[in-house]
């Protein structure tokens, strides 16, 4: 039933030209900067993606497993209290955080995983900041049966404790990165390193729309179900598009995940929300649009934030799954062309959105959601009672109370 | 090709052919153990018998290579040694070596920070005479070799055992100096190398690009730095030669580590070349 988009959306690119090109460029962001070992194997990643999308059997698989293993499609609530408390627009929440797993990383692990089976690899490995991604891939890795060794800073590691238990339970291998900030990019250099010396037998399922071409647009497409189905379920429940889009940006998979199919609808106003940390006017924050210049990492050209000398800064935030140098060359070009934009949130609002959240709408959000919610409140404030806001809920918050309730000094 | 017969690089893959030798390309990390060993380390391996000295930029994240050069380089950038520095250290060696090629090493993001055109034309001033870019490869060089082309210098690109006769034949069409072939799926410093494995590879390079063709990634004993020789134009020492400087504290200790190192490595090479005869190198 949902093949026919997803293969439209190959025939059909958005907006003027094919995104991307065909060498993996969007606009000058994107491309593939990786070491030579790894560009055949990304050609023979390219090849099974634009094969299986348009493989009708893959495709009802893939629809298959995201309708009974993962709970799709997501419901879209309405979020009154909230809605009330700011006295502007209508608050919807697409619902993420009901997935299996608990966020919306599995939408695409599920479709890179089932492409891994399909290529014949018995051997996955991940990176992951929040452990969303990594407990994802140990999800649909136990299911088909292959191996999965996930890459986790060790400061990662300590802040979110109960999703490496998750993965563990689940039978995947974590190994702690101690090297650079040890945190999510020094995870992300440790899987390229595995997936460069293990190429033959291993599939990486890289975690956010970042990396080098495919992993940009294949992430995006199999996370834009989430947008695909919250256009339709728009139309039909509240008999229009939404006026503002709202998702936080880490890589940026789910926030592209819900703008892309909304892309060409003008009227929809699309708003990533960084983490501003400590505060933007100092070093401490990962808001890489708002604050960052251009550059190249983790295979590709996009916003990143570095130093004079061009080495790779350390980021800060409270979440672990925002807490990242770079973003996806799809999100600079959509910053650059003005069809979305970039704002930052930094911790203490993100804390109060949490809160807010949890006590006025029973909902307990992960802390990367909390940056999109705390934007989005306040955006709804300034709009009036007949528009709607549509934030995306890209996670639920159980992985973070250790965290949370550290911050406030109550040991549990 | 580039620069022509005044690059550095051409002239001395010319003389070594003429005499039948295989280069030796040692690597070291500018900046590592310390940035006043570097100049001093350059030095002692052309005395130990190096032909072309490979010179790392210090990077944060060293996607590409291993424990110990993201060790090598972790140390370096707490020296503060960038890429200004590392051209001020180049700048240096040629002050009393005007005839070693020294190429640079390392990532994109610096170079674009510095500015490739500005940085091609500092370079070149320096004393640099090709770089090798390990995460630019040849689909995304055309701008970058430009630069460098202008300013005399060869871009040289990496062929690991993946790439099929297509992307040979897209490298062969930027690349100067000479090819380094990664001669093991990897990163830096991984596994060892499978010298049989090797000479069929060498072959279809040579048979697509006219470049001399040069070894590394997991060359560490100076027995298998023979074997390569007897098949290859060149061979690279790199993380082996690197952990061996990582603990020491001197100097002079770091250069008597490397020289005799590279010395033993050295012999071994010139040994196997003598026992093979000169349709080999042909
Ligand atoms: C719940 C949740 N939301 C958002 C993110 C940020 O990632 P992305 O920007 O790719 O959506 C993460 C990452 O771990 C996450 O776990």
């Amino acid at each position: 039933m949902m093949a026919k988009p997803l293969e439209q959306m190959q025939h059909n690119p958005p907006i003027s030209g094919v995104w991307p090109d065909a060498t993996g460029h969007f606009g000058t962001y994107g491309g593939r900067f990786v070491s030579e070992t790894l560009m055949p194997a990304l050609e023979e990643l390219e090849i099974a993606w634009r094969h299986y999308l348009s493989d009708a059997r893959f495709i009802e698989r893939l629809d298959q497993d995201l309708a009974t293993f993962v709970g799709r499609p997501s419901p879209i609530y309405w979020a009154e209290n909230l809605t009330r408390a700011a006295g502007g627009a209508k608050i919807l929440f697409k619902r993420e955080d009901l997935n299996h797993t608990g966020a919306h990383k599995i939408n695409n692990t599920v479709g890179q995983a089932l492409l891994a089976q399909a290529m014949g690899k018995r051997r996955v490995i991940a990176e992951t900041g929040a452990g969303q991604h990594g407990v994802a891939s140990a999800t649909v890795a136990a299911r088909l049966g292959m191996e999965c060794i996930v890459y986790m800073g060790s400061d990662d590691i300590e802040r979110q404790s109960p999703n490496v238990y998750r993965m563990k339970l689940m039978g995947a291998e974590v190994v702690s990165v101690d090297t650079g900030s040890r945190t999510l990019k020094d995870a992300l250099n440790e899987a390229m390193r595995d997936w460069v010396t293990h190429v033959d037998n291993t599939f990486y399922i890289l975690g956010t729309a970042a990396g080098p071409h495919p992993y940009p647009a294949m992430v995006r497409d199999f996370n834009a179900v989430v947008g695909r189905e919250a256009r339709r379920q728009m139309l039909e429940h509240y008999g229009a598009l939404p006026d503002a889009l709202v998702a936080c940006v880490g890589g940026g998979s789910n926030a592209l995940g819900l703008f892309h199919p909304f892309i060409e609808d003008d009227s929809v106003d699309m708003i990533g929300v960084e983490a501003a940390g400590r505060g933007l006017s100092g070093d401490e924050h990962s808001a890489t649009l708002c604050a960052g210049r251009v550059g190249v990492l983790h295979g590709s050209r996009t916003y990143l934030l570095d130093d004079d000398a061009g080495q790779i800064r350390d980021t800060y935030s409270v979440s672990a799954g925002l807490d990242y140098p770079g973003v996806g060359p799809e999100h600079a070009w959509l910053k650059d062309s003005g069809r979305a934009r970039y704002v930052g949130v930094d911790d203490r609002k993100a804390m109060e959105a949490f809160h807010m959240v949890s006590r006025t709408e029973g909902i307990i959000p992960a802390l990367e959601t909390a940056h999109g919610l705390a934007y989005g409140i306040e955006l709804a404030a300034t709009m009036s009672p007949d528009q709607t806001v549509l934030i995306n809920l890209s996670g639920r918050g159980d992985k973070d109370i250790n965290t949370v309730a550290k911050l406030e000094g109550i040991s549990l | 090709m580039t620069g022509g017969m005044t690059n550095r690089i051409d002239q001395r893959f010319q003389a070594l052919k003429e005499a039948n030798r295989a280069a030796l390309v040692p690597y070291i990390t500018a900046g590592h153990p310390h940035p006043d060993a570097t100049v001093a380390l350059l030095h002692a391996a052309v005395s130990a018998g190096a032909d072309v000295v490979e010179l790392g930029m210090p990077f944060s994240d060293v996607m590409a290579d291993g424990p110990v050069i993201q060790r090598a380089c972790e140390r370096a950038l707490e020296h503060g040694v960038g890429l200004q520095e590392v051209l001020t250290l180049v700048a240096q060696f040629r002050q009393h070596d005007a005839t070693t090629p020294v190429v640079l090493m390392g990532y994109t993001n610096p170079i674009e920070r510095y500015g490739a055109t500005r940085f091609a034309e500092d370079a070149a001033q320096a004393g640099v005479d090709g770089l090798l870019i390990v995460d630019c490869p040849a689909d995304e060089a055309r701008d970058l070799q430009g630069e460098l082309a202008n300013a005399g210098l060869h871009q040289i690109f990496l062929v690991a055992p993946t790439t099929n006769d297509a992307r040979l034949a897209r490298a062969s069409e930027l690349a100067g100096g000479f090819v380094y072939y990664v001669s093991l799926t990897g990163v830096t410093g991984a596994a060892t190398l499978n010298t049989d494995a090797l000479a069929p590879m060498v072959e279809r390079i040579r048979g697509r690009i006219d470049l001399p063709v040069a070894v590394g990634f997991g060359i560490r004993e100076p027995e298998q730095a023979a074997r390569v020789a007897e098949l290859a134009d060149a061979v690279v020492i790199g993380s082996a030669l690197v952990s061996k400087l990582h603990d020491i504290d001197t100097v002079d200790e770091a250069c008597a580590t490397a020289s005799a190192y590279l010395s033993k490595v050295r012999a071994a090479m010139d040994e196997a070349r003598a026992g093979v005869d000169l349709a080999a190198s042909g």
